[in-house]
């Protein structure tokens, strides 16, 4: 068990509280920029994968981990950056300025996409961002003359100033700069007034309105930046994939971001990463062990659906933060050995006040 | 007179959608919690009508079938999956309907005879047509119709006038109070989760004749969810009235707009209705006491 | 005698056609204890939520000369009104400390790009923020809750919580829902000595809603007294106790407390 003395509020507020931790977030800093040379190539993609998703989780987790609105219609501003990307880089924009204006654009449609949600949410606010998901997919598939229709557009190498991201290596490099530079903006915004207003916003609307938070403005700020941030993380997918069409930006994905910051550990930060990496990690679990089942299930097309369902469903029930939750459970339990106790992290049972009178 | 048959055959499919947000609508009003696993749900029942269909039972009995077994389903789902979240906020009840509807898309796929295929469910009133001065309906959506408005009929009678009915809408208001004031809290929920899920089997394999039985034939339930927000959330009418309006704008903009509207205007309809009347037609307001 | 600080002229609030509250008049001067006494569903509440705009009504309020009227519910908080809740409204999901930190938000003066930066002025403004909230800590002796979750808190901690909460906005007029429901005899003891305190050595205006009748005599400069919505007695705690309209209003309904 780590007793920390504070002397300061300095140390409250800084984003390392104490020695141990500058440790540990080095050597996973170090593990990072050290992966290219341990990593073949396939991997090293993976990873690459698991910080784009990361950046998108870290985007939803904004939104619907500390706002409290929930997205079903994140695909959406995916999409949104990854198409302007892949249009601006085709006109020869370098990265760093095609980039801010995919997230610029993502950030107006969140604006957009916002609106209602200044008069509704719960599951309202579900089924308008999954309608405005349906129709950024429908406007994707129609608007061929920019978007390519259902052939989509192919996107060239990331390249800026002469410079040309032409290996794994170096994409990966951007990629983790990228997310590095997100992920510290979103801890900045979270040890802020803003970042709290979030949190007001998603625990108690009324009393946040009576501690002085503007409602309209904050809802609407969150879902620019959280827009904003996917749109970033778009901007990178174009690049990893290539070639773009409108089947990536499904309500489907929509649905599997969203289960990635729940499995990953809601209203966390840690949670995004972790869920992005049980995305792309779980795929390739299941390719591994598929051979190994019975042919009926094995080899039914519904393995990966049923797996992703059941650990959504179970992480709800027996775990409700996440690959977080229990890590933070498992270190605490190393720490207080042999101290632990069952039910340190007992959640509390409440029931439910009405949705409507809310 | 080709304006009236886009319009009747838009009715039609509207009642479709309204079938399947009833039964949103019923867990909603009892528990003020969404069900995003409902067209799911309604693919089972679909499945397991089929199943009865070709171990030779006939059409008719085979719909009671499908609703016992859905209706057994739901309550297990309830008793498994819901109860241990019963208070949690709606986020929590979405994110967990929406993996049982993974769930149970995976598993059908593993089912030996249900697979990944598309099945024809024989009906005895599939392919007649009804002909009435000029406009023709297809029987598969007249039964649809009837049973639509019977079916909605019976449930408003059921929360209007039985006391089950009564206190479930009670329990919605406030669990809790609910609980104290000693109304069984979570047997209703049980018993509401059968009826929605047993509502959802009718559903399917009233629309089996019509959209074949396939494993993704729930999707379908997404455009039920406008229509319930379009009626407002929470009622039984507004779901039927919700998914006829939608049914025929869709059938309207089919033939008179541009490719590509017809699938989403029920969308652009919901966000329009939720950014100018966000409680829906029938919707109700209110604002939380503190 | 002083200028009102709050003055509620004429206030009606109606629901659907029913009248929670007709046509209250009061004033509240600075520097007093002003408390609303009546049985359940008097219009005490309703009266808060009036002044907090969170519910429409007639009438008009002004605080410090100016009306309310065609301000936001947001922009209250600004003026230095700052209120607490009957059921308890806390961010559940987030720390003591960071509860206070956000009461601490009418006073943010950083924008969205300094703060996503952290631009050496949202640091200060981070150490300014937490030594006002660590001198609310240490006013209602709430350090060894600073950084607990509030959802795990006893409801007596969060009564004092919420109180917390609202003193970190720095009000100069402090709406306390009754501050007492909920606490023990020890507990209710502690929250009569802090509205003391609150009153006369942070000099902060109060209107309170009471049901505590030893609280109310123990604290208040002047009470008014409501049934069903209408004014029936105003004055001193001992003048409105003793006013027969009082006495009937409580006797009559039994909600004596």
């Amino acid at each position: 068990m780590r007793f920390i003395f504070k002397t300061a509020y300095e140390q409250d507020i800084r984003l390392f509280k104490h020695g141990g931790q500058q440790f540990w977030y080095g050597l996973l800093g170090v593990a990072l920029l050290a992966a290219p040379w341990v990593l073949d190539d396939y991997f090293l993609g993976q990873l690459t994968f698991i910080l784009i998703y990361g950046i998108v989780g870290l985007g939803l987790m904004l939104l619907s981990g500390y706002t409290g609105l929930i997205s079903l219609g994140h695909a959406a501003f995916l999409a949104v950056g990854a198409y302007t990307q892949a249009i601006l880089a085709a006109k020869g924009w370098p990265f760093p300025f095609s980039l801010t204006a995919a997230a610029l654009l993502a950030a107006a449609t969140g604006i957009v996409v916002g609106l209602p949600a200044l008069r509704v949410k719960g599951i309202y606010l579900a089924i308008a961002t999954m309608a405005f998901g349906f129709i950024v997919e429908e406007v994707l598939a129609r608007w061929e003359h920019v978007t390519g229709g259902n052939t989509g557009i192919i996107v060239g190498q990331l390249q800026m100033f002469g410079w040309t991201a032409d290996s794994e290596e170096s994409f990966y490099y951007v990629a983790l700069v990228v997310a590095a530079l997100v992920t510290l903006g979103v801890l900045n915004l979270l040890r802020s007034p803003t970042g709290r207003a979030f949190v007001a916003i998603r625990d108690s609307e009324i009393s946040a309105r009576s501690m002085g938070i503007h409602l309209a403005r904050y809802k609407t700020t969150s879902f620019a930046l959280s827009a904003a941030i996917t749109g970033i993380a778009g901007a990178l997918y174009a690049h990893k994939l290539r070639i773009i069409t409108p089947e990536q930006f499904t309500i489907l994905q929509s649905i599997e971001y969203l289960m990635m910051i729940v499995v990953g550990g809601i209203g966390s930060v840690h949670g995004a990463f972790f869920g992005a990496a049980f995305l792309i990690v779980l795929p390739q679990i299941v390719a591994m062990v598929k051979d190994y089942l019975p042919p009926a299930i094995g080899q039914a097309t519904g393995l990966q659906p049923t797996i992703f369902g059941l650990v959504l469903v179970a992480v709800i029930l027996f775990e409700p933060y996440g690959i977080y939750g229990r890590w933070l459970k498992i270190r605490t339990f190393f720490q207080l050995f042999p101290l632990y106790r069952r039910g340190l992290f007992r959640r509390q049972k409440a029931f439910m006040k009405s949705e409507r009178l809310r | 007179m080709q304006v009236l048959q886009v319009v009747i055959s838009g009715i039609s499919q509207g009642l479709i959608y309204g079938l399947i947000a009833l039964g949103f609508v019923l867990i909603y009003k009892a528990t003020e919690t969404v069900n995003f696993a409902q067209g799911e749900l309604m693919m089972l029942g679909a499945f397991l009508g089929l199943t009865a269909v070709t171990f030779g039972m006939p059409f008719w009995a085979a719909l009671p079938l499908a609703f016992a077994g859905m209706w057994v389903i739901g309550i297990l789902l309830e008793r498994v999956v819901l109860r241990p979240i019963l208070g949690q906020p709606a986020f929590t009840v979405v994110m967990v309907t929406i993996g049982v509807g993974f769930v149970a898309r995976g598993v059908v796929t593993m089912i030996p005879g249900w697979g990944t295929d598309t099945h024809a469910l024989a009906a005895p009133f599939k392919g007649e047509l009804v002909r009435a001065g000029g406009l023709v309906v297809g029987m598969e959506h007249i039964v649809v119709i009837a049973a639509t408005i019977a079916l909605s009929t019976a449930l408003y009678l059921f929360f209007r006038f039985t006391r089950v009915g009564v206190a479930m809408q009670a329990a919605s208001q406030n669990q809790l109070a609910a609980y104290y004031m000693g109304i069984p809290v979570r047997r209703l929920n049980s018993l509401i989760w059968g009826i929605s899920a047993g509502v959802a089997a009718l559903a399917g394999v009233l629309l089996a004749p019509i959209t074949f039985v396939h494993v993704n034939m729930g999707f379908i339930g997404l455009k039920a969810f406008p229509a319930a927000v379009i009626g407002g959330f929470g009622s039984l009418p507004g779901a039927l009235v919700g998914g006829v309006i939608i049914g025929v704008v869709e059938s309207l903009s089919g033939v008179y707009l541009p490719e590509g509207f017809k699938d989403i205007a029920a969308y652009i309809l919901v966000l329009v209705v939720l950014v100018v009347k966000p409680t829906g037609i029938f919707g109700e307001t209110a604002s939380k006491k503190v | 005698m002083s200028a009102p600080m709050l003055k509620v002229e004429h206030l009606s609030v109606a629901f659907g056609g029913v009248k929670a509250v007709s046509d209250v008049s009061f004033e509240v001067r600075p520097g007093e204890v002003f408390t609303l006494i009546g049985p359940n569903g008097a219009g005490k509440t309703t009266i808060f939520n009036a002044i907090s705009l969170i519910v429409p009504a007639t009438g008009r309020i002004s605080y410090e000369g100016r009306d309310l009227a065609g301000l936001a519910p947001h922009q209250v908080a600004k003026l230095g009104i700052a209120r607490t809740f009957q059921n308890i409204e806390l961010f559940e999901h987030a720390t003591v400390l960071q509860n206070l930190l956000i009461g601490r938000h009418v006073h943010r003066r950083t924008n969205l790009a300094a703060e996503l930066l952290f631009l050496p002025s949202a640091r200060r403004e981070e150490h300014e923020f937490r030594e006002a909230v660590e001198k609310v800590i240490d006013f209602l002796d709430l350090a060894h809750y600073r950084d607990q979750m509030v959802a795990g808190l006893p409801y007596g901690v969060r009564k004092v919580v919420e109180l917390a909460r609202a003193l970190s906005t720095e009000p100069r007029l402090l709406l306390l829902d009754e501050p007492s429901s909920g606490l023990n005899v020890e507990e209710t003891d502690d929250m009569a000595f802090w509205i003391h305190d609150i009153q006369n050595d942070l000099g902060i205006t109060v209107l309170m809603v009471e049901h505590d009748m030893g609280l109310v005599s123990r604290v208040s400069t002047r009470v008014l007294a409501l049934n069903q919505g209408e004014t029936i007695a105003e004055g001193t705690p001992a003048e409105v106790q003793s006013h027969p309209a009082v006495v009937e209003a409580y006797l009559g309904t039994a909600e004596a407390t």
